[in-house]
């Protein structure tokens, strides 16, 4: 492990990555609250051409130049997909899947074409797509940190308005708020963090970044707040679980796809085993409920019986409470339960009545409900 | 024009049609990302398959990446039904980390085998009539085979959507009926996304993946901008489809670029044209509209001024040409264009500036003012 951190350009690597996931988790909260996950994936894809014509125009492979070209395509691809959805009746689904596949496509086009001028040094279509993370230098993170500190400035300025505009639309309008302004707004903060990214863990994953630490997040809090922070803290820290992973071996493994794997980890742990939305806890508390329901329906059958059938001491049989429960096969056990609880009592062999203590019970339970039993 | 040029324009033909058959479903079904998630995950499907049989150009590939296709669905729409995850969210969560391990495994064990990452997203479609990719038949040539699998591919689309063409249209339009009428939409929409997948995952070999999304997407949703009637619409989305196919390979042969690329270019220069001229639906027609009620909501409004000054003290004043805009806050210049209209149109008269109206125009204006108690 300690071997592993010593790799010459590791510790720029780590922190590229852990600043990477920390803003991507932060601003993926928005697009995730707002159904608008796919929107990275879009404008990602759509920064290509820009990459490529920035790298035609300025002939040079520079961070800056190449950062600018996506930035300026990746804003026109979000407008686009803004406008297509607001101003035709194409939904913004397809909205999204033309602006990805049309620019994506155009940007191939013109990166084969570049690619046969003899003067042109490729530019690297794989490289687009997975990123490179492991040749991150201590000047790509400034640069990093250059595009994430004005982001999360931003974000910190206009954290109520966005706050409305991700939970209820029609009210900040009501409210004259500049709903349109707000969300175009939101789109450039996504570009800015896309195209810092791009470079690092390439398209695909940029997606990811942007979806699963939100959705992680949002399974253990019900606070705006905690979500964001807790996105970016998820996304840093699989940004650094990646790096390091994906160093250790002798073999290079690609660190983009590691880090997707490890936040992909954490989603799933969080949607089975997070508390009150995790989908173990939802059952649990399902199998819970549903107990303590089959008891209060097993002494409330026997209560009504024994008001109905007066005589014979009131006793009823476990066959008769069977057949008119709608579960019969967990009626032995909740007769036992009540027996235990001092709920019911056997008044035969066999015979089953409810105590006064039990009539209280229940009576209490349903007094919510307007007249109690008598 | 060689025939090898002509094959490649007749691959590129039949599977865009084929996609843009499947498209008009998705985009009416708003399921257009589906295309995108699966046309990533069917990588995972072939490098499965490849492990498994060792053998690139094995049949089982396109099995493999067809049930990797089903399989992110369902991942997707299992996901969703847990109710803690929304549908966007699912898809963006699936498919990054299905092609994720795709590319691991690609990168951990296949090393020295030729899996080409460019070819995937890429796709091979130049090399259509090469003689190792012909279909051969009693020592007959049967032109391409990946254009004999395709157009099995169109018959079994257009099978599909002319054998269940009514419970397509009634689970598309109105999910809830059809579920009244005792007609289970999910099976629909199950044999949908089973034919989706199977014309991903053929189309895929021949335009690359992302480009399978803007056959799907492009020409469907240009579609929709120019009919309201299914059956129409995907008459145009397949015209619109095999224009992107010929277009498309003509300008990469002029560019020598990707032709997989230049279609998509295409598809995307469609759609803007019909986005912003279509006869009905585009923004420029749709604006004109706009434009042409406002005017005569404008116009309405300047005869009702009138009526309600006409025989006044004010209506000197009022009814002044020079000093309307006042009175009606309007724009200067949109007044005296309005008030032009107005005498143009025989519905006001003009005496010494002042606008008077016309029998024409008071029976316009006391109109508008009926409609307008009507409605309140």
């Amino acid at each position: 492990m300690f071997e592993s951190l010593s790799v010459p350009g590791l510790g720029s690597v780590v922190a590229g990555t852990a600043l990477l996931g920390f803003l991507c988790g932060t601003l993926g909260t928005f697009a995730v609250l707002r159904k608008q996950s796919l929107m990275g994936d879009a404008i990602s894809h759509a920064c290509l051409p820009g990459l490529i014509l920035a790298f035609l125009l300025f002939n040079s492979k520079e961070s800056w130049a190449l950062m600018l070209g996506a930035a300026i395509s990746g804003t026109i691809a979000a407008m686009a997909i803004l406008g297509i959805s607001r101003f035709s009746r194409v939904k913004e689904d397809s909205a999204l899947a033309i602006t990805l596949s049309v620019f994506f496509g155009f940007g191939l086009m013109l990166l084969t074409w570049v690619q046969r001028r003899p003067d042109a040094a490729q530019a690297g279509l794989a490289r687009f797509l997975f990123g490179q993370a492991a040749t991150l230098l201590d000047r790509d993170v400034w640069l990093l940190a250059a595009i994430a500190i004005p982001c999360l400035i931003t974000v910190f300025i206009f954290w109520k308005h966005f706050q409305l505009v991700c939970f209820d639309r029609s009210f900040a309008q009501s409210l004259g708020f500049p709903v349109f302004f707000i969300d175009v707004l939101l789109s450039l903060l996504l570009v800015m963090v896309i195209v810092a990214g791009l470079e690092t863990v390439g398209v695909v994953l940029m997606s990811a970044l942007l979806v699963a630490p939100a959705v992680a997040a949002r399974q253990w809090t019900n606070k705006l707040e905690i979500m964001a922070i807790l996105a970016g803290i998820f996304g840093a820290f699989s940004g650094i679980a990646g790096a390091i992973l994906s160093n250790i071996g002798k073999t290079s493994i690609p660190t983009g796809p590691v880090i997707v794997l490890f936040i992909t980890l954490i989603v799933f742990l969080s949607i089975l085993f997070a508390p009150a939305r995790g989908i173990v806890w939802l059952q649990f508390k399902h199998w819970r409920d549903s107990k303590v329901l089959q008891l209060d329906s097993v002494l409330s059958n026997l209560l009504n019986l024994a008001r109905e059938h007066s005589g014979k001491q009131n006793g009823h049989s476990m066959a008769m409470l069977k057949g008119i429960s709608s579960n019969p096969s967990g009626v032995p056990r909740s007769v036992h339960k009540l027996l235990e609880m001092g709920l019911v009592s056997e008044v035969d062999k066999g015979l089953y009545i409810p105590t006064t203590k039990g009539a209280e019970y229940l009576n209490e339970k349903t007094s919510h409900m307007g007249a109690p039993l008598k | 024009m060689t025939q090898a040029q002509l094959e490649i324009q007749l691959l590129a033909m039949a599977t865009a049609v084929a996609c843009s058959l499947c498209g008009v479903f998705l985009v009416l079904r708003r399921m257009s990302l589906l295309s995108d998630a699966i046309s990533h995950t069917v990588l995972i499907g072939i490098v499965i398959a490849f492990f498994l049989t060792g053998d690139m150009t094995s049949p089982w590939l396109l099995v493999g990446a067809t049930t990797a296709g089903v399989f992110t669905v369902l991942l997707v729409e299992g996901l969703q039904k847990t109710g803690v995850v929304r549908e966007d969210a699912a898809i963006g969560l699936v498919f990054p980390a299905l092609f994720s391990i795709a590319v691991l495994l690609i990168s951990i064990y296949s090393k020295n085998v030729h899996l080409d990452m460019d070819a995937v997203l890429v796709g091979k479609i130049a090399l259509t009539p090469l003689p190792s990719r012909r279909l051969e038949f009693w020592g007959y040539d049967f032109g391409p085979k990946s254009l004999a699998l395709m157009i099995a591919i169109i018959i079994v689309n257009i099978g599909f959507i002319i054998l269940f063409f009514k419970e397509l249209k009634v689970s598309t339009f109105d999910p809830a009926f059809s579920k009244a009428i005792g007609f289970n939409p999910y099976w629909i929409h199950l044999g949908l996304v089973l034919s989706v997948s199977t014309t991903a995952v053929a189309s895929f070999d021949a335009v690359g993946s992302i480009l399978v999304v803007a056959l799907m997407a492009a020409p469907a949703a240009t579609a929709y901008l120019l009919t309201d009637k299914l059956s129409i619409m995907l008459v145009w989305s397949c015209i619109i489809g095999m224009l992107c196919a010929v277009l498309g390979y003509w300008l990469a042969h002029f560019l020598d670029a990707s032709i997989a690329g230049s279609m998509a270019t295409v598809a995307g220069i469609l759609f803007g044209l019909t986005f912003f001229f279509a006869p009905e639906r585009g923004l420029f027609s749709v604006w004109q509209r706009a434009k042409i009620r406002d005017r005569k909501f404008k116009l309405a409004l300047l005869l009702v001024h009138l009526t309600q000054h006409e025989g006044t003290i004010r209506e000197l004043e009022e009814c002044n040409i020079e000093s309307l805009h006042l009175h009606l806050r309007w724009d200067e210049y949109e007044t005296r264009s309005v008030a032009f209209e107005a005498v143009e149109s025989f519905c006001a008269s003009q005496e010494n500036k002042v606008l008077r109206l016309t029998p024409k125009g008071r029976i316009i204006a006391l109109e508008s003012l009926q409609i307008g108690t009507n409605l309140s």
